[in-house]
């Protein structure tokens, strides 16, 4: 990528061991604002693992991770957070005791609740609760926002998750697998919402198995295989991209991919 | 008339540090079987100032100190431990507080600390200003309850990963829990300690722990109206069945397992499903 395009996050030679595995392997890549980046590859590629690393929940073995140039090597994950990453997660974790909007209006409250001290002194929740209510209408669920999250559906409480996410006012939303449980129809919907969101100014990491939505709304794809980075650029010329389609049907390693004769002489012996 | 007087009093004491533990375990959701230890904090100090001839009640705010910063050290221990490990933890800070006081001296060992000085006031004054104070911090509860700080603690209480996600200090929240709770429980310990005018190691116990914690879930744990209601109640029980003061680890050990078999919610949530019980079954699946 253009190295003088301005970037949001810059994820620099990132490796992560967990004791003899190697999840991520000098993975770099850049993000650029008002972006809609999808970070795609087949399951166990490391997707989740490069997402974990840069919200802080695994602590990178090398590499650095920057936010606009400040570092975010070692801060635990609400430093990283409050530094303006926002992060909706693969599971929906909703708070099941409180309402719809309170979930929501408990992360637009981020400024209130920064130190115990503060969030004592401070009882009104009534800004936070319009914050909370836009950010409903803006992901379609405000008609919920007075139910409980227990008894809603997943495609509802998949658009809570990133209703909260987005209440924090991120500088970069990172989404994971927002699509996945959901069936052809929702999926549809709630991948132009995402685009929605990305067109309104929000800048937008996704990761996501269903490429079919990747490449309707992303703008550029990173795609990792086996913890590696293996292409990168515009959807269409990666997914071209022989390594890329060796990684997705099947090919074992980018070695293999690299050497087309050797896996069709495989495929004959088989 | 003397002897209600004394009851009330030991009711407002014992409810004041039930809502203490209440904070820790209730609202934020970090349990705790060492809190009679933060109750011996308070007390030992209150007692061990008022002999040396400080005014009753200058001794209590420095018991809440204390206590308070006791309790900040055992949570930045416990900040790494979560559910069951950190009950353990926290057991394990009950027996070292029993064990050191019984070694020490200076502590009066295994006898004690007897002949406390009186605090000035009628016995009626001193009820009056255990309920007082136990109303102000029923209050407090309250406020904290309905505060942001409050929303936090339900979360964490909750989720915790999830409010990390959420860009919330979590360690910093348990250790404000922390804070705020057993400096509670160190006024209560003033206030028991020259309510008794005698303590000694047995009173801040395994025993005693258990039976707050068995306070706080036989009201219902997390509701300051169940919990106050609670441990009133089950404080005033050993004063009416003379059995119960026998076998009290059996009974509140009892009363805490059937509880949380039967209404983990406690007696708060009991009468919430009868109140609402259409609402209530569906909350109760999720």
């Amino acid at each position: 990528m253009t190295m003088t395009q301005q970037t949001l996050l810059r994820v620099a030679g990132v490796t992560v061991r967990f004791g003899g595995l190697t999840a991520i392997d000098n993975v770099s890549f850049d993000v650029h604002p008002g972006e809609l980046l999808g970070l795609i590859g087949p399951n166990g590629a490391g997707k989740t693992t490069m997402l974990r690393a840069i919200t802080g929940v695994v602590r990178a073995t090398h590499g650095d991770v920057t936010l606009e140039g400040d570092t975010l090597n070692g801060l635990p994950i609400h430093k990283r957070i409050q530094k303006g990453l926002s992060l909706s997660q693969q599971l929906v974790k909703p708070f099941r005791e409180i309402s719809v909007l309170d979930n929501v209006a408990l992360a637009a409250g981020a400024s209130r609740t920064r130190s115990p001290l503060k969030a004592l002194l401070h009882v009104s929740q009534k800004e936070e609760a319009i914050i909370g209510r836009e950010m409903l209408e803006r992901v379609g669920i405000a008609a919920y926002a007075d139910q409980k999250p227990g008894i809603q559906p997943l495609g509802i409480l998949k658009r809570l998750e990133m209703a909260r996410a987005l209440a924090l006012k991120p500088k970069l939303l990172l989404l994971d697998e927002p699509l996945a449980g959901l069936n052809s129809k929702e999926a549809n919907a709630l991948a132009s919402t995402i685009a929605d969101i990305n067109r309104q100014g929000v800048t937008i990491v996704l990761i996501e198995h269903n490429l079919g939505e990747v490449m309707r709304i992303c703008q550029r794809l990173v795609v990792l295989d086996n913890g590696r980075k293996i292409a990168s650029g515009e959807p269409r010329a990666v997914m071209n991209d022989p390594a890329v389609r060796a990684a997705y049907l099947g090919g074992d390693t980018i070695a293999e991919a690299q050497q087309p004769t050797l896996v069709a002489a495989g495929g004959k012996h088989a | 008339m003397e002897y209600e007087i004394s009851l009330l009093t030991s009711m407002a004491i014992s409810v004041l540090f039930a809502l203490s533990l209440n904070l820790i375990t209730g609202f934020c959701g970090q349990i705790s079987l060492g809190h009679a230890a933060f109750l011996g904090i308070g007390a030992y100090l209150s007692a061990l100032l008022s002999k040396a001839g400080l005014p009753f009640l200058a001794t209590l705010p420095l018991g809440m100190l204390l206590a308070g910063v006791i309790g900040v050290v055992v949570g930045l221990a416990s900040l790494r431990v979560r559910a069951d490990f950190l009950a353990i933890t926290t057991m394990g800070v009950g027996f070292l507080f029993v064990g050191i006081v019984r070694q020490q001296e200076w502590l009066g060992g295994e006898l004690g600390v007897s002949a406390i000085p009186d605090s000035g006031l009628s016995k009626t004054g001193f009820m009056l200003l255990s309920l007082g104070l136990c109303l102000v911090t029923a209050a407090l509860c309250i406020y904290i309850r309905k505060s942001w700080m409050g929303r936090v603690f339900n979360g964490v209480a909750e989720d915790e990963d999830t409010m990390r996600v959420l860009g919330i200090d979590v360690p910093r929240y348990k250790l404000a829990a922390f804070a705020i709770g057993t400096a509670l429980a160190g006024l209560a310990g003033g206030l028991y300690a020259q309510h008794l005018k005698f303590i000694g190691p047995d009173s801040f116990g395994f025993v005693e722990s258990v039976t707050v914690l068995s306070m706080v879930v036989v009201g219902g744990i997390g509701s300051v109206v169940g919990v106050a209601f609670g441990a009133a109640v089950l404080s005033a029980l050993p004063a009416w069945f003379q059995f119960i003061g026998d076998y009290k680890l059996l009974v509140y050990g009892g009363l805490l397992f059937l509880m949380m078999r039967f209404s983990p919610g406690g007696m708060a949530s009991i009468v919430t499903r009868v109140v609402n019980s259409r609402n209530k079954a569906q909350g109760d699946r999720t």
